[in-house]
């Protein structure tokens, strides 16, 4: 599944010296990002590494301090709603509406996409046949499992076969079949055309991304195939990687806080 | 998304029968409660004079309502202490010269005293004495002097003709629920998505503001006339409220104000960062309307500032158009002031709310 190879094509997201500053601040400092169409990327980071904010930023949801932002080819500062258009987008808390049904939720998001009548209901019907989500339809969103009400994040995050899905932290408190299934059906979209940008701690999860760009306070600090990544740190797997990164932050932390007597 | 809006009204029954069951009660505690005539005052008698002259004073006062006489006391002594424990608010004191100066052609003088702390109950009290000592005088003169009363205001109070409070308060008790209703789900509407998350992710859809917005108010107009309806129909069952003026016309009105008020919500979701915060600007906003919207107190009565304050609140101009239509019948021609502030305010407050409302999470 580790793709080597790069992904060669027009670039979906690009950005150039994206910087995002709150008060004192900097969640994430200039950063140079490009990814290609039908591309699984992977933002890894420890917590506060500023993946959440780059993403929002690139849906919009967050106006960026400085630098520009290209998403499916339009400005996301200037042409925001077109973006918007473009996108789907599925939060780490799902967005769900608990009271309504899963039909109802989809039908709903669908709608909200300008999809309406006859040709929002072939392409649900569409949709749920391939997500397999046939068999909940009539079930309240708030009474589904973990596993079912991410695949229902997804379904509606997907209806309008956008361009670009963002997937903040998707299978956090997911049981590990659920999250297997959840990654056949990304590559299922990936196959079809859909870029998939992923946040995600899980590091089994980074290392069925095609790319990985690794975020530390802000800096993007590697970038390339997961092979590539292990390389350049000199590890033996993403974890240690990742271990290694969380602990020298924690160690600058130190530092710093030495350094700042308060 | 007006759809998705009565779809989760539909589901979430609780809160529909909170805006709809709730209302009703409080339109009873209220209309039972907040009664501000003062009938039947407690009244003890200390009649020292003991004559035919002071029986008929004593007739006269009781006619008047205000009065119940409760007790006939030897002394000033004991009427004070019944004052004082609170078993009688009033005592009527007839002095022993009195029949006597009235034969002699002099001024009968009776006293009263009135525990005056609850200024309500006293001036009832006052009124009704001024009003039994001119009776008496009155007759009096025509039957002694076969002298008639050189002047005389005959009072037709129109409208509410037995002066009954409840007949003011209910139509203020429907604009005073409406507003706390609709103030309070239209800021806990944008704050609950919010809460819930499935703000951000309306967020990134391309879904426009102001959809949002109207798509958020409109199934809440429904339950602002269901509201409506049930205050009003509980009015005309257990007070008797008139509905001397068109129903259609008070509804259509109502539209405006109901809006209004749902502004106010969406203006204070837009400020709020959490449901708690969204009830709490809620309450804070109710006060002046409870106060100053001319409900209870007459704005007539307020220092002009307060008047000013008063005519900034959509509830003041729909208690205008709700005792206007119920109670007088007037009809569109003499509304059209409070259509115009009520629109104005209506206007402003959703474009204020649409502005502020930021499609962004920062």
């Amino acid at each position: 599944m580790n793709d080597p190879e790069r992904v060669v094509g027009p670039a979906v997201v690009q950005t150039r010296a994206l910087r995002k500053v709150y008060g004192e601040l900097v969640a994430v400092h200039g950063l140079d990002l490009e990814i290609a169409r039908g591309e699984v990327f992977g933002l890894l980071g420890p917590n506060g590494s500023g993946k959440t904010t780059t993403i929002r930023m690139l849906c919009g949801l967050v106006v960026p301090t400085s630098g520009s932002a290209n998403v499916a080819g339009l400005d996301v500062a200037t042409n925001t709603e077109g973006v918007r258009r473009r996108i789907g987008y599925m939060s780490q808390r799902y967005g769900l509406y608990d009271e309504l049904t899963v039909a109802e939720n989809l039908r709903f998001y669908s709608s909200v996409y300008g999809l309406v009548g006859h040709d929002r209901e072939q392409r649900l019907a569409a949709h749920v046949e391939s997500l397999g989500l046939g068999s909940r339809l009539k079930q309240r969103a708030g009474t589904l499992s973990g596993g079912w009400k991410q695949r229902l994040a997804l379904a509606c995050a997907t209806a309008h076969h956008p361009d670009l899905v963002f997937l903040d932290e998707p299978t956090a408190g997911v049981d590990p079949a659920a999250r297997r299934t959840f990654w056949e059906t990304i590559y299922q979209l990936a196959r079809e055309g859909t870029t998939i940008l992923v946040t995600t701690h899980y590091m089994d999860e980074a290392e069925r991304c095609q790319r990985l760009a690794f975020l530390s306070r802000g800096h993007l600090i590697g970038l390339g195939t997961p092979a590539e990544i292990v390389k350049q740190f000199n590890a033996n797997t993403i974890e240690d990687v990742f271990v290694m990164l969380q602990q020298r932050d924690e160690a600058d932390e130190a530092v710093l806080s030495v350094a700042r007597p308060s | 998304m007006l759809w998705k809006e009565f779809l989760q009204l539909r589901r979430d029954r609780l809160t529909f029968a909170m805006m709809t069951l709730l209302p009703a009660m409080q339109l009873l505690l209220f209309g039972y409660a907040v009664q501000t005539d003062v009938r039947r005052l407690p009244t003890v008698v200390v009649d020292e004079s003991r004559s035919s002259e002071s029986r008929a004073l004593i007739r006269v006062l009781a006619n008047t309502d205000n009065f119940t006489f409760v007790a006939a006391l030897p002394d000033r002594a004991s009427a004070k202490r019944w004052i004082e424990r609170g078993a009688a608010r009033v005592a009527l004191v007839i002095p022993p010269e009195y029949q006597r100066n009235i034969r002699s052609g002099n001024t009968g003088v009776a006293q009263m005293l009135i525990d005056a702390a609850d200024p309500q109950s006293s001036g009832a009290a006052i009124s009704g004495a001024q009003l039994a000592a001119q009776a008496r005088g009155a007759q009096l003169l025509a039957s002694q002097y076969k002298i008639r009363p050189p002047v005389e205001i005959r009072v037709r109070p129109w409208y509410n003709p037995a002066q009954k409070s409840a007949t003011f308060i209910v139509p203020g008790i429907v604009g005073i629920l409406l507003t706390i209703t609709m103030t309070l789900i239209a800021s806990a509407a944008i704050v609950k998505e919010r809460e819930r998350g499935t703000l951000e992710q309306l967020i990134v859809t391309p879904i426009g503001r102001t959809s949002l917005m109207l798509g958020k108010l409109v199934p809440f107009v429904l339950v602002g006339y269901v509201q409506m309806t049930v205050v009003l129909a509980l009015g005309v069952i257990f007070f008797d409220i008139p509905i001397m003026g068109s129903l259609v016309l008070l509804y259509a009105l109502a539209l405006v104000f109901i809006v209004a008020s749902l502004g106010v919500g969406l203006l204070i979701s837009t400020v709020a960062r959490s449901q708690v915060q969204a009830m709490q600007l809620g309450y804070f906003f109710m006060l002046p309307n409870i106060l100053l919207s001319g409900y209870i107190f007459p704005r007539a009565a307020m220092p002009e500032p307060a008047q000013w304050i008063g005519a900034a609140l959509p509830l003041t101009w729909f208690l205008d158009i709700l005792r206007g239509v119920l109670l007088k019948g007037v009809g569109m021609r003499d509304l059209w002031t409070q259509l115009g502030v009520l629109s104005a305010l209506s206007f402003v407050l959703l474009v204020v709310s649409v502005r502020r409302f930021s499609k962004t999470l920062d």
